[in-house]
């Protein structure tokens, strides 16, 4: 049995019947598969892995795999993804979301969630488009490039996902592409297995809307796309601004350490319990309001 | 039901205002996950909670804004916490979307709104009740939700362990619907022991993993819940779900999956519902009211009662579900409704529906800021009562 019939046989939802709702050829299903391998790799059990998403056309992904998965509202996917994380630590919880859902919508939870570091994995499926909604411009759409919104072309500027995480403090940061698979499932596994907060950009295709208006023929056109215009990280650093001119870079951004929010929360927790003086300090926050409302009691003047 | 674990509990007497009295009414209902953003008049429960939390293994976190701070409390939920958080006004309004989603998803939670002045930032270090529409249709779609209104520090602990055991029975996000007036003041209060609280445990699923259908309604029409992590693999969706919790795009499955959510809490009303009634028996006039307002009616209606009036009060423990059936009584009874409310007109709205022309119902109104001047509830009782 090969490698791909073998994760979907154990990792597809049985019950569910496919196919998916997504076009065919579209991105979305590279990066699902991506993502499967990437949690076969590493062995995880699939009772302890959650898959949380926002809403858009990358928002159906947790209802076709064989995970826990919860399907929330859109741009909050990883403000969920925080509370089920923060409740059940041992989870190893996934937020799969578009590039509307985490950059315009769900922003500033995701520059939180980067700056917070739970151990969570973010993959943002960045189409460059709001593709469930029919094509209109979002927050990664390039200058100049057209979308149902903006017929004459986009005259606002892009995001660049991997830096703007980068900034807000992500300890684990990393792009790939649909055309580059491999690469991709394996930098979502080595994000998962990063302690702390881990950001996979996966640059995808949404041909139906952003290519038709942008003037890619297919799937295939926006793929070579992919190929023809970016550039590993490795063999950036050897080319100058010009040539990297339109092109965007693949690799692994940031590996960092940095204490995760859970391991430091239990650490304070325990220092708040054995240390005397935090002890106290807890007992002086219960009872001064105690002392403070007995001076005001009418009888005490 | 169980008793409280007793790690949470505060047991003894203390003065507290009604913000510090609602942290361990939800401390001791076993509320393990806190997830907020600040806003007057209700930051005070969070910074009790964050000074508390860590020493009863309970998880803090201060969220970025109030839309992650309602959708990291259905997530904590779904982790198999008993999760909740506070606010105010302008956060409330923010947390609206999420509240729905918490309602479809049948997730058990807790959101206290301790009531400014709005609209907008409003009056916020005055009270109002002027989110008690908000509370019942603020998100949007058809649903039902249930909503308690304390008037006292010593009810907002008892009632903060009620609304978590209506969220676990009812699996729906309980709304506790305080005022700046009730989370400002300072009253004596009392936490009994552990073993004298009673708690209502989460509606967990006890069959094998095959058999279970995350939204298969039990016979009170309430599904079983599980965790995240515990072998299920279930799907949640805030879209229109089948029983496995699949989305179905059609008009049946829309009329199976909200008609539930609605029936489950519509059907149940006067199981739910908490009032507190006196002397009915041959009023006149009724007086409803809830949440501060009810104590500052009490002078008004005392009054009335000494110069000969024959006048009841109701007092809306629960002002969601309301208790139509009550009211539609009362109205074939009595001569008038008098509504003393902080807002312009709310509560008094259901209760003229409920009246339905047969007793008549008199607003009296409030803008915020303060508390209504007895004198003016007393001149409308009496105006009800000639
Ligand atoms: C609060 C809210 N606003 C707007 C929408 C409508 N909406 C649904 S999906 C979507 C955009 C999806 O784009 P993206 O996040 O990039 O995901 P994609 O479909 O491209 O995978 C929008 C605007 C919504 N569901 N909720
Ligand atoms: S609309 Fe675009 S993103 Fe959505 S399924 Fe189709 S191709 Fe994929
Ligand atoms: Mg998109």
């Amino acid at each position: 049995m090969s490698e791909a019939i073998e994760v979907a046989r154990t990792y597809l939802r049985p019950g569910k019947k496919l196919p998916t709702v997504w076009c065919g050829g579209c991105g979305l299903g590279i990066i699902m598969s991506a993502m499967l391998r990437a949690i076969a790799a590493i062995g995880v059990d699939k009772n302890k892995v959650a898959v949380v998403s926002g809403i858009g056309c990358t928002g159906r992904m947790p209802t076709y795999v064989d995970f826990n998965t919860l399907h929330t509202t859109h741009g909050r996917g990883l403000a969920f993804a925080t509370g089920v994380k923060l409740a059940r630590p041992e989870l190893t919880v996934i937020a799969a979301m578009g590039d509307g859902d985490a950059l315009a919508i769900g922003g500033n939870h995701f520059i939180h969630a980067c700056r917070r570091n739970i151990d969570m994995t973010a993959i943002v499926a960045n189409n460059q488009i709001y593709g469930m909604t029919g094509g209109q411009y979002s927050p990664t759409t390039p200058h100049g490039k057209r979308g149902t919104t903006a017929p004459y072309g986009n005259i606002e500027y892009a995001f660049d996902t991997t830096a703007l995480a980068v900034g807000a403090g992500a300890t684990f940061v990393a792009r790939s592409s649909v055309y580059h698979a491999r690469e991709a499932g394996l930098l979502i596994e080595k994000a998962i297995r990063h302690k702390g907060f881990s950001v996979v950009e996966i640059i995808s295709n949404c041909h139906t809307s952003y290519g038709r208006m942008n003037k890619f023929a297919s799937p295939v056109a926006m793929l070579e796309w992919m190929r023809d215009n970016s550039v590993s990280i490795k063999a950036a650093e050897h080319m100058d601004a010009d040539a990297l001119e339109g092109k965007f870079t693949r690799g692994v951004m940031v590996e960092s350490d940095k204490p995760e929010f859970i391991q430091s929360y239990d650490e304070m927790a325990e220092r708040v319990a054995t240390d005397p003086a935090a002890v106290a300090n807890v007992k002086k926050v219960i009872q001064s309001y105690d002392a403070m409302a007995d001076r005001l009691k009418p009888e005490n003047g | 039901m169980i008793t409280a674990d007793p790690k949470g509990v505060l047991t003894g007497s203390h003065y507290l205002d009604g913000d510090h009295a609602v942290a361990e009414g939800a401390l001791a209902a076993g509320c393990r996950f806190f997830a907020g953003y600040p806003i007057t008049p209700s930051t005070e429960v969070a910074e009790r909670i964050s000074a508390r939390f860590p020493l009863v293994g309970g998880l803090f976190v201060q969220m970025e804004d109030e839309l992650a701070s309602m959708a990291a409390i259905l997530g904590g939920a779904w982790g198999g916490a008993k999760s909740m958080s506070v606010t105010s006004g302008p956060g409330f309004s923010l947390m609206m979307e999420n509240l729905g989603l918490g309602v479809m998803m049948e997730v058990p939670t807790v959101l206290v709104n301790v009531q400014r002045g709005g609209p907008s930032t409003g009056l916020p270090t005055l009270p109002a009740q002027a989110d008690m529409m908000q509370a019942r249709w603020g998100s949007h779609g058809d649903y039902e939700i249930i909503a308690l209104s304390p008037s006292s520090p010593q009810e907002c602990f008892d009632y903060t362990i009620t609304c978590f055991n209506l969220s676990e029975k009812y699996r729906v996000p309980v709304l506790l619907m305080m005022d700046e007036c009730v989370g400002h003041m300072t009253e004596k209060i009392v936490i009994p022991k552990a073993e004298e609280i009673e708690i209502e445990p989460r509606k967990w699923f006890k069959g094998s993993t095959e058999d279970y259908l995350p939204y298969k309604p039990d016979d009170d029409m309430v599904p079983w819940m599980v965790k995240v992590g515990d072998g299920f693999r279930f799907h949640t969706t805030g879209l229109t779900h089948d029983e496995r919790g699949y989305p179905v795009m059609s008009a049946e499955c829309q009329k199976d999956n909200v008609g539930r959510l609605v029936d489950k809490i519509r059907s149940r009303v006067d199981e739910i519902v908490i009032l507190e009634e006196e002397e009915m028996e041959g009023a006149d006039v009724v007086v409803v009211s809830y949440g501060i307002s009810s104590r500052v009616a009490i002078p008004a209606v005392e009054r009335a009662r000494a110069d000969g009036m024959k006048v009841g009060s109701l007092r809306l423990v629960t002002v969601w579900p309301f208790p139509e059936n009550r009211i539609r009584e009362l109205a074939g009874q009595v001569k008038a409704f008098v509504v003393p409310e902080i807002n312009l007109g709310q509560i008094c709205l259901e209760v003229e529906r409920c009246a339905a022309g047969r007793a008549e119902t008199i607003l009296v109104p409030h803008a915020g800021g303060w508390v209504h001047d007895d004198e003016d509830i007393y001149q409308a009782i009496r105006g009800g009562a000639k």
